[in-house]
């Protein structure tokens, strides 16, 4: 029943007085085994804007075990805008776990009381910032796209994707504090760091003990990433739509990502039909990608698939149909069969980075 | 399965929910079987809803039936390539409750139909595909389904699963269909707001306009296309024989594509999304492709049994006539404390041919030989026809009565006179 | 064992339209189906009854037609349905949802005590994976999200061990039951139930609770009321202001068509053109 839309809220909501002293905006910096999630610092970027529009501190949450460099990437976080860490290390921190981690973010928040709170959407960040909404009994807003503050109230204005991408909403929580947030990796830029910025720790113990817990971490079994697709970070992506009529088709793609060293991608239908695995689905319900060169080939560019890939800085389109959704917001457009403009664009890279070799 | 039923109804589109309502309502315990999803998922039709045909079984249908529009202008016509020339009738009689014809969504038409049904206590299961009918030597005692534990059983199997019944043809109750006895027909919903379907049509608040259409459209072939307004959707389709198809080598969604460009249709369905294209036989063999309708233990009903009048575009009627029909003589034998043998199910045939049903399709059974037999019927008229009404219409200085000569040599020279007395005679012949 | 799974009856997203003039959902031929991300949960639970016996009990928070998504989980082989429906939970957020749901599950405990909840990872229309843990931390029950696999359940000790998706790699956890999981998509197929299921989802007696039937006493903790989240605008996807460059050549043959987009791209993006090349060399 979430995110209906509902009437617009006309009359002016005061907020309630328990929570006029929350000030300042937090980012929950997401670590595991030391490796820093990316999503934290595109947060952290977004989040220096809010801190500025509304005058006050952006202040990094880590929370880890105490063998692992807390410190560090309280460092590392200063240096992508924020002022202020908090730092939580304990033993029973040391695998991410919902209890645990509720706990220790429920209590962080109730003591130092912050205005804006922002997690990622990865599977932590949603995990966490699920369970914490609720124990703090405030609202949160899943997979924003865009964050303003509202001047005159002070409110945070959470825009995201509803239905499928067909809608977007603007959502408020006006009555209560923090005002939650997560967001998507990849949606919001990832921002210069600035190695002369520094800031204070403040370090937090934490008072839950191992017997304590219920949920137990038997193992931990890392992905082989060596073949796994990493879309969201990739430069160059090649995606094949439905205009490929048949699985074999698919193979086109590969080529031209071969050449280009690119990462192969894929819209949902083709993903559904098992072209392609569903790592490589960009779009809504698949991965937000944030590339330097989109070429999508024989994808209309349905709203569920645009919502994934808008943020690429050059997009080329490839499709039958002069009247499809995809002209509409790519850079270059080819009306054209991809089955025989593929090969064909494939060809001319390939000429093109020869000579280039050859010059250079 | 140990559960056994009175009567089976395999299908829940118009036929089969009719039968389902009629015969629950009459008593009998029911079950439903539906291969969609829902009752309706798979149904393709216009659509139009005939006021009569529905009101004789659920008399109050209008009190909580999704119905889209009520029509109060009925338009036809004849296309050219680049125009059209044809006739309106638009009447404040067809504003006047209780309306006479309504444009309906299928998918929501029937999944009411069916709740109704459901209602007066039938049983309905959907997402099962009824793989053969059960006999016990020549006669029907029940359904084998694609479920686990699969068996069902019942006194008697209404075969209401639509055109191309593979059920019946499985159990030889009628032969294969011949592609010359079906029109194969595609269409598509596009989208608009309400207010701009209201305002492109000169159109109120649940007011409705159908269009009906033959011509070089077709290409040649026998067929006819369609618009219909829907609350905030346009319905456009095109039907052509199945057997002209496969001879023209062209596809009905060339077709369609066409028609969509047309630049007197264009403006009607401009700036919509096109939403659903499905595409659909219909049995229009008329009268005398027509099967053996009965036989112990099972009766046909809709299209299965070709029972669908393809001059006046009525289908949907027919099939819940015939459904309706064949559920009463169950409900009666049933009453009357008899078997449903194939001599007392015989019935079911002299309610048929006492019914407009058969009445009006031997009217019209020399008609789909004609068209097949005479295409200037959809391609030289239309022409003819188009270039008589610029003619008369352009002012150009040349007088009227020169003007008259002209049409009439025009219309000599593409067909001879032997040839145009011809086809009035033909197409008299067939309409008497 | 009882368990309860969560289900959702949404809008199929892939076939939404919005409104060009007033921004609202065009509803009209949309099917409603079960949000797909929940039928794998239904599924985990109907495996977990056939090793073990037991009950699934299905439970949705919606409108009465919601009924027909109860009567499809039914016929696939769950044993009870309730559906929550009550005006009063109009314009509930996913907090003032998970009070309802909870609600309704302690309700349901009350009955029949309850070994584990089911929900989806998230729904396809809403997409905020937050319903299921806030039903957790209400009840105050382990919650395990993106569950791909359940490895054991010790329904005498109480324990179950479940492999859990997280970034990077798979956690082997194991707690306590009760508790709740959210299942991971793609980790097992919906059954084809057979003809008795079928019989019995058509016939089926269904439970609709409204307010005060799911035992919610306090009325500002749903609804609008018991929503922190207020929608203060919804619109459009804006249009990029500009239409893509078209480009054409006279003959319209793929290779030129190649080569003359390459050259427009690589003179508007020269950084593009090193960065390919620094790349394939």
């Amino acid at each position: 029943m979430s995110e209906q839309p509902k009437k617009p809220a006309k009359k002016k909501v005061e907020l309630d007085p328990r929570f006029v002293n929350y000030k300042h905006v937090w980012v929950v910096v997401e670590s595991e085994r030391g490796e820093v999630h990316p999503v934290s610092w595109e947060l952290l970027g977004e989040g220096r804007k809010l801190a500025d529009a509304l005058g006050v501190q952006l202040c990094g949450v880590v929370m880890c075990g105490p063998g692992e460099r807390g410190a560090g990437i309280c460092g590392e976080a200063f240096t992508y805008g924020a002022d202020k860490c908090y730092l939580m290390q304990d033993e029973v921190l040391k695998d991410y776990r919902n209890e645990p981690y509720t706990k220790a973010l429920t209590d962080l928040v109730n003591t130092y009381q912050p205005e804006i709170l922002m997690l990622g959407a990865s599977t932590l960040g949603r995990d966490l910032a699920g369970s914490v909404a609720t124990t703090l009994g405030t609202g949160l807003v899943a997979d924003c796209t865009e964050l303003v503050i509202e001047t005159e109230t002070r409110n945070l204005a959470s825009t995201r994707p509803t239905f499928g991408g067909s809608l977007l909403c603007t959502i408020m929580t006006q009555r209560h504090r923090p005002q939650m947030a997560t967001v998507r990796p990849r949606v919001m830029a990832m921002p210069e760091a600035d190695g002369s910025r520094s800031g204070e720790i403040v370090t937090v113990p934490f008072s839950m003990i191992e017997t304590s817990i219920v949920t137990k971490v038997l193992e931990f079994i890392a992905d082989d990433t060596r073949d796994k697709p990493n879309l969201p970070f990739a430069d160059i992506i090649v995606s094949g739509g439905r205009g490929l009529k048949k699985p074999e088709n698919f193979q086109l793609v590969w080529d031209l990502a071969k050449v280009l060293g690119a990462e192969v991608g894929a819209s949902r239908p083709v993903v559904q039909a098992g072209w392609a695995e569903l790592d490589r689905q960009v779009g809504q319900s698949g991965k937000t990608v944030r590339p330097k060169l989109y070429i999508a080939a024989g994808i209309s560019g349905a709203i569920q698939h645009r919502v994934g890939m808008d943020g690429a800085d050059v997009i080329i389109a490839i499709n039958t149909d002069a009247n499809a959704p995809i002209f509409d917001f790519a850079h270059y457009g080819i009306v054209g069969n991809a089955m025989t403009i593929l090969p064909a664009l494939t060809e001319a890279f390939k000429a093109h980075l020869a000579q280039a070799k050859k010059a250079g | 399965m140990a559960e056994k039923f009175d009567v089976i109804v395999v299908g829940a589109g118009m036929a089969g929910n009719a039968a389902a309502y009629t015969l629950a309502k009459g008593g009998l315990k029911v079950l439903q079987i539906e291969r969609g999803e829902t009752p309706g998922s798979k149904n393709v039709q216009g659509a139009i809803l005939y006021s009569d045909a529905i009101e004789k079984i659920i008399p109050d249908f209008r009190d909580d039936a999704p119905l889209e529009r009520h029509l109060i202008e009925q338009r036809v016509w004849i296309l050219d390539d680049n125009s059209y020339v044809g006739t309106n009738y638009r009447s404040e009689d067809f504003n006047k409750p209780p309306y006479n014809r309504y444009t309906i969504i299928r998918a929501h038409f029937d999944q009411w139909f069916s709740k109704k049904a459901r209602e007066v206590g039938a049983l309905t299961i959907c997402e099962t595909t009824v793989t053969e009918l059960l006999l016990d030597g020549k006669k029907v005692v029940g359904v084998m389904t694609d479920r686990k534990g699969g068996e069902i059983y019942a006194d008697a199997v209404i075969l209401a699963d639509g055109v191309n019944s593979r059920l019946a043809t499985k159990a030889g109750f009628h032969p294969e269909i011949k592609p010359k006895d079906v029109a194969l027909a595609v269409k598509e919903i596009h989208f608009l707001p309400q207010e701009t379907i209201e305002a492109r049509f000169n159109i109120g608040e649940e007011e409705g306009v159908v269009i009906e259409m033959a011509g070089t459209i077709s290409e040649g072939m026998m067929g006819t296309a369609f618009l219909y307004t829907n609350k905030e959707s346009i319905t456009l389709g095109i039907g052509c024989m199945l057997s002209d198809f496969k001879k023209q080598k062209t596809t009905p969604y060339e077709l369609l594509d066409k028609m969509k460009k047309h630049p007197s249709i264009a403006p009607l369905i401009e700036g919509g999304e096109m939403k659903e294209y499905a595409a659909h036989l219909i049995p229009e063999g008329g009268y005398n492709a027509v099967p053996q309708v009965y036989g112990d233990g099972w009766l046909i009903a809709g299209d299965a049994g070709m029972f669908v009048n393809g001059i006046h575009r009525e289908g949907s009627n027919l099939a819940m006539t015939t459904g309706m029909l064949a559920a009463q003589t169950l409900v009666e034998l049933k009453q009357a404390g008899k078997a449903f043998t194939a001599p007392n199910l015989s019935k079911y045939k002299a309610k048929l041919d006492d019914s407009f049903v058969m009445k009006d399709l031997k009217k019209y059974r020399r008609m789909p030989d004609i068209f097949h037999k005479n295409n200037q019927f959809f391609t030289t008229y239309p022409t003819l026809l188009s270039k008589a009404a610029q003619t008369i219409i352009r002012v150009d200085g040349v007088d009227k009565k020169t003007k008259e000569k002209e049409i009439k040599k025009s219309f000599i020279a593409s067909r001879s006179v032997f040839g145009l007395i011809g086809d009035a005679f033909k197409f008299w012949r067939a309409m008497e | 064992m009882h368990s309860v799974v969560c289900i959702k009856q949404v809008p199929d997203s892939a076939q939404i339209r919005v409104h060009p003039v007033t921004n609202t959902i065009m509803r009209q031929g949309v099917p409603a189906i079960i949000n797909p991300y929940d039928l794998f949960a239904l599924e985990e639970a109907l495996r977990l009854k056939d090793r073990f016996g037991g009950t699934v009990t299905v439970v949705t928070m919606g409108p009465p037609m919601a009924e027909a998504a109860l009567r499809k989980c039914l016929s696939y082989g769950a044993d009870d349905a309730i559906l929550v429906s009550d005006r009063a939970f109009a314009g509930s957020d996913t907090l003032a949802t998970s009070y309802a749901l909870a609600t309704t599950i302690k309700k349901i405990m009350g009955n029949m005590p309850v070994d584990l909840i089911f929900t989806g990872k998230q729904t396809i229309d809403g997409d905020t994976a937050q319903v299921g843990p806030g039903i957790a931390k209400r009840l105050d029950y382990q919650l395990l999200t993106y569950v791909s696999k359940i490895v054991d359940l010790d329904l005498e000790k109480k324990e179950i061990t479940v492999e859990r998706r997280a970034e990077g790699g798979v956690q082997l956890l194991k707690t306590a039951t009760p508790c709740l999981i959210t299942m991971l998509e793609g980790t097992n197929e919906m059954r084809f139930g057979d003809l008795d299921d079928l019989f019995r989802a058509a016939r089926y007696d269904l439970k609709v609770w409204n307010r005060e039937a799911a035992g919610i006493d306090d009325a500002e903790m749903i609804g609008l009321k018991g929503s922190p989240t207020v929608v203060s605008k919804v619109f459009a996807p804006r249009p990029r202001s500009q239409r893509a460059e078209m480009v054409e050549t006279v003959d319209n043959d793929p290779k030129n068509l190649a080569v003359t987009l390459l050259a427009k791209v690589f003179t508007q993006h020269p950084k593009l053109e090193k960065e390919i090349a620094k790349r394939a060399g």
